[in-house]
Formats: structure tokens, C-alpha cells, sequence
């Protein structure tokens, strides 16, 4: 049922000081509410829990994207139009931006900010497992005093975060690594726009010679959390790209990584499709040397079939 | 009954005229040009972002009026289907709709005009992938979008022969 409309509250504060101010007066008991993507759906279906708002939107102090020599930082209200946009994000960070393109369509790209994304701790965003492997960092904002932490650890359970009630997200920075990264990226939906993940998946690797030097994976709607799978990550470091190095990391991965069935997939395709996206991940990060091995390789086989 | 919170005034300038409004902050852009302007070119349809029914153009930028505050559009400039002909001239989307059967029962139609008029503000020569882009957030059950993609591509052939 819709929601009563006299009943909620959104109050929109002039500052970024402003803002900060009644949060630190009265903590707990505004919701910020930014560019409203997900809110509003729950609002129409009368399912928010909250009844008063802190909009902000019209905050100018939050939304621009800065690139310094070390890091780009971005404004918590960037909307995913502005990402797509930045020269420097395209080029350095494509697995946010490709993050951003497969979110909604044009016009929650518009409306939809990536502080939100975080702040609404769904599982299922697609930005949080880019930002996973990029290793970014969470400004956290407060009257009184701001704290950098890192998004890693961020989530502490299902829809749980580490953010205080008097604080807001700030800026998001994305270390520059200048490290030569393949990167991956892969949602899993029932349509490219507008359809909610079943499975996201993102991925840097740096390979040297057909052995992994360094990786990162990280994947969204397969735990309570987006999640980094560090277990995986160790068993894939300093191994050669082959059938023998994807069984075990995909044994790892089953370890670490706990879908459920719900309305949008199964537990068992959710396994089964984080599997089989570590098989492509590892196979474009080496598939000219390698190819004879993963023919061998059961995952693969169907791929030999398609036309 | 929950205590009702107080009305607030936004005043926001919409298809060029300037309106002020007495109105609860959390009341949807889509309900406020519906039945406080009578601006019933924008439709409602799933209510929850999914289908582009509700797309509006505020300050240039595409959006779906039913997931957009009133309060947040304090100040900006709206565009609805109603503001896109210039008086009793359409515009060469609308023009291309007709003439390609781009339309056909109607509800998906002011939306995906306004997405395909901002398409080609920012792109103004598409090609197939950059018009299934900026259309993917707008659906149609009855063209099978074949005829939509025809108008959008016929529509920005006249706007460069005129140019």
C-alpha cells in the first residue's frame, strides 16, 4: 500500500554544515535520503520504516569528482552520469564506470549517486564490488569530527555499515595504483538495463609470464555483504594460469562466498555462475598460451559448442 | 493517524512558466503535474523507476518523475511532453513518432519522446547501440520497439538535413 504522504518528513539543509548540524543535534533520527533511486520505490510501496528525511541533494559541497596525482576522489553524491563522464575514471577505473552503464538506464544514471549506493548497503549494488578491488576509501563526515576508513570491513552485516548516527558519507578516493592491472567486470541480470544483479563480479590481476603476481576479486549479491574474497585471492597469488590453479580457487570461492535463493536467483546458480566467472576472469588473463588446458577444462567445453 | 508533518512551498519553473506550490516534500514530481498542474502527458506506470513512463526532463537531465521528491526539483527548470513542440509545431521526434508508427497505445510514448528528444541533446548523431542506451530505461509492450528505434533515426535525419 502507499505510503501516507503527510506522514514523512524531507527536510533539505542549505549546507553540507547544515546538514551535519541537525544530524549531530538529533542523531538517529533523519535518514539521509540523497538521489532518491531506491527510497522512492520503497516509499511508493509503503515499506520505508523511516518517517523523516534529511535530503541531500542540492548539497554542492559533496558532488564533484577531483583528480589528484595520487588518487581520484569523488563527491558521495557523483551521480553515475558524472562518472561515466570523467576522462580519468574511464581510463583508470573502468569497472566503476562499467558499474555505472549497467546500473538503471539514463535516468537513474541521472539521479542515482554513488554515496548512496554504499549508504544503502544493499548486497546486490553493482558499485561496491569495483570499488572493493580498487581498495577505496570512505571519508565519514561529522559536525564534530570526520574519519577516513576503508570501504573493506565497511558493511559489517546485511544492510549493517560502520557509520555512526551523526555522520554522513562524504567523498569516495580511489587510490592510484599506476600498477598495469587487466581488469574484469561482469554482472549477471536478466537484462543489461534496469535489472538488479543476480550475481556482479569484478577483477584486477596483475600476470607476468602466465602466473598470477597480484589479484583482487571481489563480487556483489552472494553473501549478506558485497564481499572481497581475500581466501580466493591467496590461492590464485603466484600460481600459473591453468585448469589445476581454477579448481582450487573455485573450491575456495565456494568456501568463502554464501548465496541464498530469493526472488531473483538461486543459491545454486548463484555458485554456480561466481564459479564460472573466476573461469572467464582467469581465461581472459591468459587465454592465447593456455588454450589447450582450458579445452581440457569442463567449464569451457560448452564454449566449444556455441557456433 | 501519524502526525502530519507541515507543508513546505517549492517553486520551480515548468515547459517555461514559473509555479509555486503549497505541498508536502515527499510528494512525487509524477503526482504534482498530474493533479496539482493537470499535466497528464506523463504517465504512470510501474511507479518504481523500472519503465521510463514518468520521464521528464529536469534542468536538461532525464529523469522518472515518480522517484523525484517535489523538493528536490526546488528551483529547476522541468520539461514535460506538454513543453516539447514549440505552440502548435511539433518537434521532429513527435514528427518522427507519427510518421514511423512509433506509437501505438500510448502510455510508453512521452516518456520515450523525452528520452529520445534528451538522446539527441547530448548525442545528436546515434548510432543503433547509442539509441538502445538511451532508450533502455523506457519500455513498450506493444511496438516491439523496432518502429521507436526507426522514429529516433528518422528523427535525427531531418534535424541535420535542416541543419
Amino acid at each position: 500500500m502507499r505510503s501516507f504522504l503527510p506522514a514523512y518528513d524531507l527536510q533539505a539543509p542549505r549546507s553540507l554544515a547544515e546538514a551535519l548540524a541537525l544530524l549531530e543535534r538529533e542523531p538517529g533520527v533523519w535518514k539521509p535520503f540523497a538521489g532518491g533511486t531506491d527510497l522512492m520505490v520503497l516509499f511508493e510501496a509503503g515499506a520505508l520504516p523511516q518517517r523523516k528525511f534529511l535530503g541531500l541533494w542540492h548539497l554542492s559541497e559533496l558532488r564533484d569528482i577531483e583528480v589528484a596525482a595520487d588518487a581520484v576522489t569523488l563527491g558521495a553524491l557523483a551521480t553515475y552520469t558524472q562518472i561515466l563522464g570523467n576522462a580519468t575514471l574511464q581510463r583508470e577505473f573502468p569497472l566503476l564506470c562499467q558499474a555505472a552503464r549497467e546500473t538503471g538506464g539514463v535516468a537513474t544514471q541521472n539521479r542515482g549517486t554513488l554515496g548512496g549506493n554504499i549508504a544503502n548497503a544493499s548486497p546486490a549494488a553493482d558499485s561496491p564490488p569495483a570499488l572493493l578491488v580498487y581498495d577505496a576509501e570512505l571519508e565519514l563526515v561529522a559536525a564534530r569530527r570526520s574519519r577516513w576508513v576503508s570501504y573493506q570491513g565497511f558493511h559489517t552485516a546485511y544492510k549493517q555499515m560502520d557509520l555512526r548516527p551523526e555522520e554522513l558519507i562524504g567523498r569516495i578516493r580511489l587510490p592510484r595504483s599506476g600498477k598495469s592491472w587487466k581488469q574484469y567486470y561482469r554482472k549477471v541480470g536478466t537484462r543489461k538495463a534496469q535489472a538488479i544483479s543476480k550475481v556482479c563480479f569484478a577483477g584486477l590481476a596483475e600476470v607476468e609470464g602466465g602466473t598470477v603476481r597480484d589479484i583482487r576479486i571481489a563480487l556483489g549479491s552472494v553473501a549478506p555483504t558485497v564481499i572481497r574474497c581475500v581466501k580466493t585471492e591467496a590461492v590464485l597469488k603466484g600460481q600459473k594460469i591453468g585448469a589445476a590453479a581454477l579448481d582450487a580457487a573455485k573450491a575456495a570461492l565456494a568456501e568463502e562466498i554464501s548465496p541464498i535463493d530469493d526472488f531473483r536467483s538461486t543459491a545454486r546458480y548463484r555458485l554456480r555462475v561466481a564459479q564460472n566467472l573466476l573461469g572467464d576472469f582467469l581465461l581472459q588473463l591468459n587465454a592465447s598460451t593456455l588454450k589447450n588446458d582450458w579445452k581440457r577444462h569442463a567449464t569451457y567445453e560448452r564454449f566449444d559448442r556455441l557456433p | 493517524m501519524p502526525d502530519a508533518v507541515a507543508k513546505t512551498t517549492v517553486t520551480c519553473t515548468v515547459n517555461g512558466k514559473q509555479r509555486t506550490l503549497r505541498v508536502y516534500p515527499m510528494a512525487r514530481l509524477l503526482d504534482v503535474l498530474r493533479e496539482e498542474w493537470q499535466l497528464t502527458g506523463t504517465k504512470e506506470g510501474c511507479g518504481e523507476g523500472e519503465c521510463g513512463a514518468c520521464s521528464v526532463l529536469i534542468d536538461g537531465e532525464l529523469v522518472n518523475s515518480c522517484l523525484v521528491p517535489v523538493l528536490q526539483v526546488e528551483g529547476a527548470e522541468i520539461t514535460t511532453i506538454e513543453g516539447v513542440a514549440d505552440g502548435d509545431r511539433l518537434h521532429a521526434v513527435q514528427e518522427a513518432f507519427i510518421s514511423s508508427g512509433g506509437a501505438q497505445c500510448g502510455i510508453c510514448t512521452p516518456g520515450m519522446i523525452l528520452a529520445a528528444v534528451n538522446l539527441l541533446e547530448r548525442v545528436p548523431d546515434p548510432g543503433e547501440a547509442e539509441i538502445r542506451t538511451g532508450l533502455a530505461g523506457n519500455l513498450c509492450r506493444c511496438t516491439g520497439y523496432t518502429k521507436i528505434f526507426a522514429a529516433v533515426v528518422r528523427a535525427c535525419q531531418r534535424t541535420q538535413a535542416k541543419a
